[in-house]
C-alpha cells in the first residue's frame, strides 16, 4: 500500500479513455463500477469537450458479482455497438474489474461482433495514466497495422526523387498539456503532414501511417512505444526532438531535415519569433539569475529546464519528474545542471524541496500551483495534471517559436518586474507601497491574501543553537519578501558553517556578500 | 435493460420505473469531500486504488488549500499477490497518517470496489488498530466502494457505522437528533429556531468532533436533515431512536413541515411555534419571489443523482411553480420518502436507478428547461442546447432552512438568467 494524497496521474484507464477521446470512430467499453464514470467531467469540466467521452461503463454492483458480471459484458457490448456503431471498439478493465478477471477483451473478441474490436490490458496496481495512453495508443495502431507488416528484414525504399517528404505527428492527445494548439503549431513548421494522432484522427487514418517518411514522437509520454514499434515495423526513423522552446524547435528542424535528407532549412527563429530580442532587451536584465524549480511531466520539465536556463537566463535550482518511465533522461539533464533529479510522485516531498530551495519561480503542474501559492512564490503551469484555466480560450502553444513566445510572457508575468524590483527596496517603508503588497499587475489574482506567512527557515534552522538577533531579525524584514526567504536561508547557512550561534546584522551582510554573485 | 414497475402506494399516481443500465454517478467516496469538512479532528483514509484517490481530487474539483484530511492507501501488485501482509501494511499506512496528523482523534478505514472485493476485512483491521492506538486514536470502518454506494449515500454509509458505537442515552428525557451533515451556518440557525421553540437537548449528528458524537437512546426523537440516510436511520431506530415523520427543509414550506415534526414531538403549543416560524417564514417567503417569478412554468428534470431530487422536485413545483418532467433517483427508499412523495404531483414520473442513453435520449426528446445532472454530463447538454444546473453543488452549498430558501432558488434561477442575458 502507498500513502497517497494527491495523485499526478490517475489510473491506466484514464489514459484509455484519453485516446478513446481523442480520436474519431473509436470507442471504449469499460468494464467499471459506476464511481469509475467520474471520468467524464474529466473531459466534460477540464477540457469543456462539448461531448460525453465515447465511454461505456458497466457499472456492475455488488449484487452483480454473486451472479453474473461477464453475462453483463456481453450484454454491454451489444448494446454499445448496436448504438454508437463504432470503427474499432476498445474493451479493457477498470482496476476492480481487473480483481473480478472476467477477460471482457476475450469476451468481446469471442463475441462475434462486426467491429474490430482491441483488447486493453490496462495494469492498474502497477501503472498509472500515462502509461495507460501509451498502452492504449500503441495497441489500436498495432492492432491496425500488424496486417500490412512488411516481412521482416524488409528495408525501406528511398523517398522517389521529387516528392516532397511527410511526417506524421504522434502523441498529442485530449487532456494534454496544449496539445490541441501545439499540433497547428508545429505543422506550420512542416511542408506536408501525414497523419496528425490520436488527437483528430480515425482508424482509417491510422491505416496511412506507414506511408510517411518519418514520424514525429511529440509527446513521449504518449507515443514513445508505438513510434518504436513502427521504426522496427516499418523502418520509419524516429524525430524525437520535442520542439519547446527556440533552440529546442531549431534542432528540430535540424533534425528533421537530417532524417529526411533536406539540405536546408529556411526557417530562423528571429525572423518569426519575438523570444529572443524580448530575452536581450534590457529590461530583461533583472531576469537574470532568478531561481527556478521545475517539476512537471519529464517532456514538459526537460524542455522548460533548457528554455530557462538558455533563453531566459534562469538559474535552474530544482528539475524533477513524477513520469517514472521517463525519469532517466530527467536524471541526466539535472545531472547536467548540477542538480539532483527529484523524482517521485508523492507531491509532499515537491513541497518540501520547493520549501527548502526558496525559488523565485515555479514552474510545474497544478500540483506545483498549489504549493507556490501556499508558499507564496509566483508559478506558472507548464504540464499535466492542468485545470481548467489551463485550457485557455486563446490560441496558446507551447511548441514552435509561436509556443516560444507564449512561454516567455507566460513565465515572466508571475515575476515581480525589474523596476518594481527596486521600487520596492526603495520605498520599503512607504505604507501602501511596500512587500506586503502583491505586484500591481497580479492584485486581481487575490489580492494580499496570498502573501505567505513567513518563509519557513531551512532543515535544522530551528535548532536552539542558531538565533536570530533582534536587530537582525529586523533588518531581515527590510529586505523585500522576494528574497527575504533566500537571504533568512543563506544567512542560517552561512552562520551554521561557520559556527556563529547567534546572527547579528553582520553576520546578515557576511552571508550576503559570500553569496553574491 | 429490463423495466420491472412496482406497484405504487400513491393512488392515481404513477409508479415508480426501476432502471438497469450504465449509471453516470459518483461513487460513496465521494462525500469524504464534505465529510472531512465536517467532522474536524477525524481523518478519511481510503484503502483503494489510484481510481479512487483520483476520484476524489477529480469530484472536489479543485485541491482544498489546506492539508487534506484524506488520503488513499493504493493497493499495488505486491499487496494483492499476497507478498505484504495486509495488516502489516494497514499499520504501516495508519501510523504515517497518525505521524503526520497527531492532532487526529479518528481514522475512518472507508473501504472501496478493490478492497471489498479482495475481501480486505477492514472491520477487524479497526478493532485492532483501535486496539494498538488505545484510547488516543479511535478507528472506524465503513463502506464508500461504488459497487456499495453511490454518491450520498456515503454519508448514509459513514453515519451507519457510527450509529453502532454512539453512546447510549438512557436518560428517559426526550432529546432531539437532527441527523445529516449540514454547513455550521445551517446549523446554527436550526440550533437557535430549537432553542426558541424551546426544545432540547438537540443534538445534530454528526457532531463537529468525533469525540463529542452524541448519545443515542429510546428517547432520541429522530429528524433527518438530509434525504439519503436510509441506512442510518434503521441503525439508530434499532438503538431505540424514533424516527420523525416529515418532508425535508427546502424552503418555507418544507422548513416549516420539519420544525414542526419535531415541535410537536416536544409538545410545542400551536401558538408558540406559529410565533417563532412567522418572521423567518415570512422572510423565506419573500425571498423567493423573485425566483420564483423566473422559475414558474419553466420545466425542470431530474438526473439521479444525491437522492436529494424528490425532495427538490417538491419545493421547486409547489413552491416556485416549476412543471416536473422525469425525476431519476439512484436509489428510492419507502421510509425516508415517505412525507415527500404525497406532496409532489399525480402522475409524475419517477424513475429509480439508471440506463444513461435512453435516459439521456429522453431528455433530448422532452427538452426541459432545466436539468439537474452531474458534472459529466452538463456540458454536454449545455452544447445541445439544454440548460443544466450541476447537482454537486446542491449538496455543497448551504442549501437547508428558512434564510437558505431564497439561495436554493438562485441555484435553479441562475442558468436561466444567464440564458436570458448572453447574446453571443
Ligand atoms: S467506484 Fe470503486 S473503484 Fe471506482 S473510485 Fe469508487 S470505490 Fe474506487
Ligand atoms: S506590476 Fe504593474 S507596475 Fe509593476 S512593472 Fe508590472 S505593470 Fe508596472
Amino acid at each position: 500500500m502507498e500513502l497517497t494524497f494527491w495523485t499526478y496521474e490517475g489510473p491506466p484507464h484514464v489514459g484509455a479513455i484519453r485516446i478513446a477521446n481523442s480520436m474519431r470512430g473509436v470507442h471504449l467499453l469499460l468494464h467499471s463500477p459506476q464511481g469509475d464514470t467520474y471520468a467524464d467531467l474529466l473531459f466534460t469540466m477540464i477540457e469543456r469537450d462539448r461531448k460525453r467521452p465515447p465511454v461505456t461503463y458497466t457499472t456492475f454492483q455488488a449484487r452483480d458479482l454473486g451472479s453474473d458480471t461477464a453475462e453483463l459484458v456481453t450484454g454491454t457490448l451489444q448494446s454499445t455497438v448496436d448504438r454508437f456503431r463504432p470503427s474499432v471498439l476498445l474493451v479493457g478493465d477498470s482496476c476492480t474489474a481487473e480483481l473480478i478477471q472476467d477477460q471482457p477483451g476475450t469476451l468481446a473478441t469471442g463475441a462475434g461482433l462486426d467491429v474490430p474490436i482491441i483488447p486493453l490490458e490496462m495494469l492498474a496496481y502497477s501503472r498509472k495514466e500515462n502509461w495507460g495512453a501509451a498502452e492504449t495508443f500503441y495497441s489500436l495502431v498495432r492492432g491496425l497495422l500488424n496486417r500490412q507488416a512488411p516481412e521482416p528484414g524488409w528495408t525501406r525504399p528511398a523517398r522517389p526523387q521529387g516528392q516532397r517528404p511527410k511526417v506524421n505527428l504522434l502523441g498529442p492527445t485530449s487532456l494534454g498539456f496544449r496539445c490541441r494548439d501545439d499540433i497547428i503549431e508545429v505543422q506550420k513548421l512542416l511542408e506536408s503532414v501525414g497523419v496528425v494522432a490520436p488527437l483528430g484522427a480515425s482508424p482509417q487514418d491510422l491505416l496511412r501511417i506507414p506511408e510517411a517518411d518519418a514520424n514525429i514522437c511529440l509527446y513521449p509520454e504518449v507515443a514513445d512505444t508505438t513510434c518504436a514499434w513502427l521504426q522496427r515495423t516499418f523502418k520509419q526513423p524516429t524525430i524525437s526532438t520535442v520542439p519547446i522552446g527556440v533552440g529546442a524547435t531549431r534542432d528540430f528542424l535540424q533534425e528533421l531535415a537530417e532524417t529526411l535528407g533536406l539540405t536546408e532549412c529556411e526557417v530562423t527563429a528571429d525572423a518569426v519569433c519575438r523570444l529572443p530580442w524580448y530575452s536581450r532587451s534590457v529590461d530583461s536584465t533583472y531576469l537574470t539569475g532568478k531561481r527556478v524549480f521545475i517539476f512537471a511531466d519529464a517532456t514538459h520539465a526537460l524542455a522548460a529546464a533548457r528554455m530557462a536556463r538558455e533563453e531566459l537566463g534562469f538559474e535552474v535550482v530544482g528539475l524533477g519528474t513524477y513520469s517514472r518511465e521517463q525519469a532517466r533522461a530527467v536524471r541526466k539533464a539535472a545531472k547536467d545542471y548540477g542538480l539532483e533529479a527529484l523524482i517521485t510522485d508523492n507531491y509532499l516531498e515537491v513541497e518540501k524541496a520547493v520549501a527548502e530551495l526558496q525559488p523565485e519561480l515555479v514552474l510545474g503542474t497544478q500540483m506545483e500551483r498549489h504549493i507556490a501559492k501556499k508558499l507564496g512564490i509566483g508559478c506558472a503551469v507548464i504540464s499535466t495534471p492542468a485545470h481548467v484555466q489551463d485550457y485557455p480560450a486563446r490560441y496558446s502553444p507551447q511548441m514552435g517559436f509561436e509556443g516560444a513566445n507564449v512561454i516567455f510572457d507566460t513565465w515572466v508575468h508571475p515575476l515581480v518586474m525589474g523596476l518594481e524590483e527596486h521600487l520596492l527596496t526603495m520605498f520599503r517603508d512607504d505604507f501602501e507601497f511596500n512587500d506586503d503588497k502583491v505586484p500591481s499587475h497580479l492584485a486581481a489574482v487575490g489580492g494580499t491574501s496570498h502573501r505567505p506567512a513567513e518563509a519557513p527557515a531551512a532543515e535544522g534552522a530551528d535548532d536552539a543553537a542558531l538565533r536570530w538577533e533582534a536587530d537582525a531579525e529586523k533588518e531581515l524584514k527590510k529586505i523585500p519578501f522576494f528574497v527575504r526567504g533566500k537571504a533568512r536561508r543563506n544567512t542560517e547557512k552561512y552562520a551554521m558553517e561557520r559556527g556563529v550561534a547567534a546572527i547579528n546584522v553582520e553576520t546578515l551582510y557576511e552571508a550576503k556578500a559570500h553569496f553574491s554573485r | 435493460m429490463s423495466n420491472a414497475v412496482l406497484a405504487s402506494d400513491r393512488p392515481g399516481s404513477a409508479p415508480i420505473t426501476q432502471e438497469r443500465g450504465q449509471r453516470a454517478v459518483f461513487c460513496g467516496l465521494t462525500s469524504i469531500i464534505w465529510l472531512h469538512r465536517k467532522i474536524q479532528d477525524a481523518f478519511f483514509l481510503v484503502v483503494g486504488s489510484r481510481t479512487c484517490a483520483h476520484l476524489i481530487q477529480s469530484a472536489a474539483g479543485v485541491m482544498i488549500f489546506a492539508e487534506p484530511r484524506f488520503a488513499t492507501a493504493v493497493l499495488q501488485d505486491r499487496d494483492l499477490a499476497g507478498l505484504a501482509d495486509a495488516n502489516e501494511e494497514l499499520d504501516r499506512v495508519a501510523a504515517q497518517v497518525i505521524a503526520r496528523r497527531p492532532e487526529i482523534k479518528t481514522v475512518f478505514l472507508v473501504s472501496s470496489c478493490p478492497s471489498e472485493v479482495i475481501k480486505l476485512d477492514l472491520a477487524n483491521a479497526a478493532q485492532r488498530l483501535g486496539e494498538k492506538y488505545d484510547g488516543r486514536v479511535r478507528f472506524i470502518d465503513y463502506s464508500g466502494s461504488g459497487i456499495e454506494t453511490t454518491f450520498t449515500q456515503g454519508e448514509d454509509s459513514c453515519l451507519e457505522s457510527l450509529a453502532a458505537k454512539l453512546p447510549a442515552d438512557d436518560s428517559g428525557e426526550p432529546a432531539l437528533m437532527v441527523a445529516g451533515s449540514l454547513p455550521d451556518i445551517v446549523e446554527d440557525q436550526f440550533a437557535r429556531l430549537f432553542e426558541q421553540l424551546g426544545i432540547g437537548p438537540v443534538h445534530f449528528f454528526p457532531a463537529r468532533s468525533s469525540t463529542a458524537m452524541p448519545p443515542v437512546g429510546p428517547n432520541t426523537r429522530l429528524l433527518l436533515a438530509q434525504p439519503f440516510l436510509g441506512n442510518a436511520t434503521r441503525a439508530l431506530e434499532k438503538r431505540g431512536a424514533k424516527l420523525l415523520k416529515a418532508p425535508y427543509p427546502y424552503g418555507a414550506e418544507g422548513t416549516t413541515a420539519w420544525l414542526r415534526a419535531a415541535a410537536d414531538a416536544f409538545g410545542v403549543a400551536p401558538g408558540h411555534f406559529e410565533q417563532v416560524t412567522a418572521a423567518p417564514r415570512a422572510r423565506a417567503e419573500r425571498a423567493l419571489e423573485a425566483p420564483r417569478e423566473r422559475l414558474t412554468g419553466k420545466r425542470i428534470t431530474f438526473l439521479p443523482d444525491s437522492q436529494m431530487e424528490l425532495p427538490l422536485a417538491r419545493f421547486l413545483q409547489r413552491e416556485c411553480g416549476m412543471e416536473l418532467g422525469e425525476i431519476g433517483t439512484p436509489f428510492f427508499d419507502q421510509q425516508t420518502m415517505a412525507a415527500e412523495l404525497p406532496l409532489l404531483p399525480e402522475g409524475v414520473r419517477i424513475t429509480e436507478g439508471q440506463d444513461l442513453d435512453p435516459q439521456l435520449d429522453r431528455v433530448r426528446a422532452a427538452r426541459p428547461d432545466l436539468t439537474v445532472c452531474g458534472l459529466g454530463i452538463a456540458n454536454p447538454l449545455e452544447s445541445e442546447g439544454l440548460r443544466t444546473k450541476w447537482s454537486i453543488e446542491l449538496v455543497f452549498t448551504p442549501v437547508h432552512g428558512y434564510d437558505q430558501a431564497g439561495d436554493l432558488a438562485g441555484l435553479f434561477t441562475r442558468p436561466l438568467a444567464r440564458q436570458d442575458m448572453l447574446e453571443v
